[in-house]
């Protein structure tokens, strides 16, 4: 059942102090390391390769200025002075001591913020298009649905102890820019006959398996979404597999079960559980569709963003590759990457953090967004303001125009961090991006999406690189694999391994080959990597990797 | 991971686990646990390695999750023989974070 929480801060101040209890019980000895672990999952509290983890929930990657100060303060008191932007649009901190979580849950909840459902075997934070409100190919703001999905979900009685964790990831816009097949629900907001409903997608997901997701519902109406949601997991969670923890996700389920078997007994446990809502969830949407009202954009002339694109070749240059169309004439929205050329993807310090914030506030209506590809958007900025936000950035570092380029990597944090990670991450990301960028080749390939994994358990996307690299322990040596042919957006595919793997120093030279071979086959510039590795195949890009021996 | 190794003379190991209020790795040692894993005592025989394992669990207010794990007999005292080993006992590559800035420290106070 669904109940609105109109107080939710007592909820979560609530929780910080069981936890607070929770980690004093641990330390006198009276809980065990076994009886407190899932305690602290609970809580977003991991223990990594070199020292306890916080992953902080953004729910569907919107927070606003105030809990991005908290985060850069968090930082700084707690931490070594910078966060990590996660693929799944929340924040981690690599070195909290245990003894200073509970602080840390206190601080977070006197905004509002938390960690539970981070981790566990539960629905995690739901995830959205980083510019949702904002698009110009948006037809409808998915944030109140995934804010109605996020209320429903925290807590949820029945579904605290799930086979397997469960990602659900929802968009509004023509673009799938929320990975929606490849999330164990995806939900595309579509119209049909006039009314409002979802596209229901089921059993996507990455791993040691990857599989795209399923149509398990070609039109679901708007006011039975969460009736049907909770008739998919309640599904799940009784006939998904508990004997085997590498077969648990409901991708597994759906593709052992079949489609069909599985929609069937979703459809009758929908029909059961649709009594049981009575109209809060419908009002609680209606709440929700207001709190997220676009904000009174500004009527505003554009000359002096075009003069400074004149007389600007940086600024014209970052305006190319950094802003995503906006819905509101005059408007667009700002992506600031944290892809520096040989810095870490993802990784934002306190000032950065506070910046970030001043600007949403001065400029970007404090709205602020963490994107899936580890950046941050300022959803609404005016361009007359552009040369202003630009200049901020500029001085802070965090103006690189590499938006969607080489340099734009996903990289999951690897075994610099992770503790289930076969190798390194962050080391080949910051070589490729250095080399791409030191032999100028950068712009001249264009839009191009490498993903990097540190593990099969593909944090890092690479299944849906254009570009794929997976690091892995061969005979005690990291050792990389490449794919090719991904793609998480226009036609959601599943990369294909190009061959054996590769040794981490000969990495950043077999994807210089690889992109020097795209640059020679490649129709015109306007042909992206991906649409050529469509065109021609495999072949001429695997030449490439593996070349013959000159004396065979 | 290389929990279940078993250490012989051959291939000697260490016993190491995390400490459970700050989380940093730690190994153990003649007189508890350290930081530095050139401190570590350096097992070679199964038995009295398996003693030691279970006095590590039992000293669960202290560490967590103690494991066994192969280490070479180096010049200053044991070495990693996996590289994910040595990274714990050097810290992340991307930052001078972790264990390398106390040896950091170490060695400017000599």
């Amino acid at each position: 059942m669904f109940d609105v929480r109109p107080v939710e801060t007592d909820y979560v101040r609530h929780r910080a102090a069981q936890f607070r209890a929770q980690v004093g019980r641990r330390l006198d000895g009276s809980l065990t390391e076994d009886e407190f672990r899932p305690l602290r999952l609970m809580n977003g509290v991991y223990l990594q390769l070199h020292a306890y983890m916080l992953r902080i929930a953004i729910p569907y990657g919107t927070i606003s200025p105030d809990q991005m100060r908290m985060l850069a303060h968090l930082a700084e008191t707690y931490d070594k002075g910078y966060g990590h932007w996660t693929t799944r649009q929340n924040i981690q901190f690599n070195w909290p001591r245990l003894v200073d979580i509970p602080d840390m849950l206190d601080q977070l909840a006197s905004v509002g913020m938390h960690a539970i459902q981070t981790s566990g075997n539960t629905i995690r934070n739901v995830t959205t298009d980083a510019f949702a409100g904002a698009a110009a190919d948006e037809w409808m703001d998915p944030r109140p649905y995934a804010e109605l999905l996020r209320s429903w979900s925290t807590d949820h009685a029945e579904f605290q102890f799930l086979p397997r964790k469960f990602k659900i990831a929802i968009t509004g816009a023509a673009r799938d820019r929320a990975l929606v097949a490849a999330h164990d629900i995806g939900l595309r907001l579509i119209q049909q006959d006039g009314r409002t409903g979802f596209e229901v997608w089921v059993g996507g997901g990455l791993g040691r398996t990857p599989m795209l997701g399923k149509v398990i519902r070609d039109f679901l109406p708007e006011e039975d979404l969460l009736a049907y949601i909770e008739a998919i997991i309640a599904t799940y969670n009784l006939s998904g597999r508990r004997d085997n923890k590498y077969k648990a996700r409901i991708k597994i389920t759906v593709h052992e079960r079949g489609l069909d078997v599985f929609k069937a007994e979703v459809e009758e446990e929908f029909a059961n559980r649709r009594r049981d809502f009575h109209g809060a969830d419908r009002e609680a949407l209606a709440i929700f569709k207001d709190r997220f009202a676009a904000p009174a954009f500004r009527n505003a002339g554009t000359e002096a963003y075009e003069a400074e694109r004149a007389k600007n070749g940086a600024f014209r240059s970052w305006t190319d590759t950094n802003l995503h169309a906006h819905k509101v004439d005059g408007y667009a929205s700002v992506i600031v990457t944290f892809k520096t050329h040989g810095e870490t993807p993802g990784d934002a310090s306190a000032d950065q953090m506070r910046l970030l914030a001043d600007l949403a506030e001065q400029y970007g209506h404090a709205d602020l967004r963490i994107s899936h590809d580890q950046n941050v958007v300022l959803p609404h900025v005016h361009k007359s303001d552009l040369p202003a936000v630009y200049a901020a950035l500029h001085k802070a570092g965090l103006a690189t125009a590499n938006a969607g380029l080489t340099s734009d990597i996903i990289a999951c944090p690897g075994m610099d961090y992770c503790t289930l990670a076969t190798a390194r991450s962050i080391p080949v990301a910051q070589e490729i991006a250095k080399h791409f960028k030191d032999n100028g080749l950068e712009d001249e390939i264009g839009k191009l999406n490498i993903r990097i994994s540190g593990c099969i358990n593909a944090c890092g996307h690479h299944h849906l690189g254009h570009i794929g690299i997976l690091g892995l322990d061969r005979a005690g040596v990291e050792n990389y694999q490449i794919t090719l042919g991904g793609d998480g957006y226009d036609i959601p595919a599943i990369g294909e391994r190009a061959g054996a793997g590769f040794p981490i120093e000969e990495v950043v030279p077999a994807i210089d080959r690889l992109l020097r071979a795209y640059l020679d086959v490649r129709a015109d510039a306007s042909e992206r990597f991906i649409d050529a590795y469509r065109r021609l195949g495999a072949a001429p890009f695997k030449a490439a990797l593996y070349p013959e021996p000159a004396h065979a | 991971m290389s929990k279940a190794f078993v250490p012989t003379a051959a291939k000697p190991g260490v016993i190491t686990a995390n400490d459970l209020r700050e989380g940093h790795n730690v190994w153990m040692c003649e007189d508890g646990w350290t930081p530095d894993l050139a401190q570590a005592t350096l097992f070679e025989d199964e038995a009295i390695a398996d003693l030691a394992l279970l006095k590590a669990i039992g000293q669960s207010n202290i560490v967590v999750g103690p494991y066994l794990v192969e280490a070479r007999r180096g010049p200053n005292g044991p070495e990693p023989t996996h590289f994910r080993e040595a990274f714990r006992q050097r810290g992340p590559s991307n930052y001078f974070h972790g264990i390398q800035t106390l040896k950091h420290a170490e060695a400017r106070n000599v």
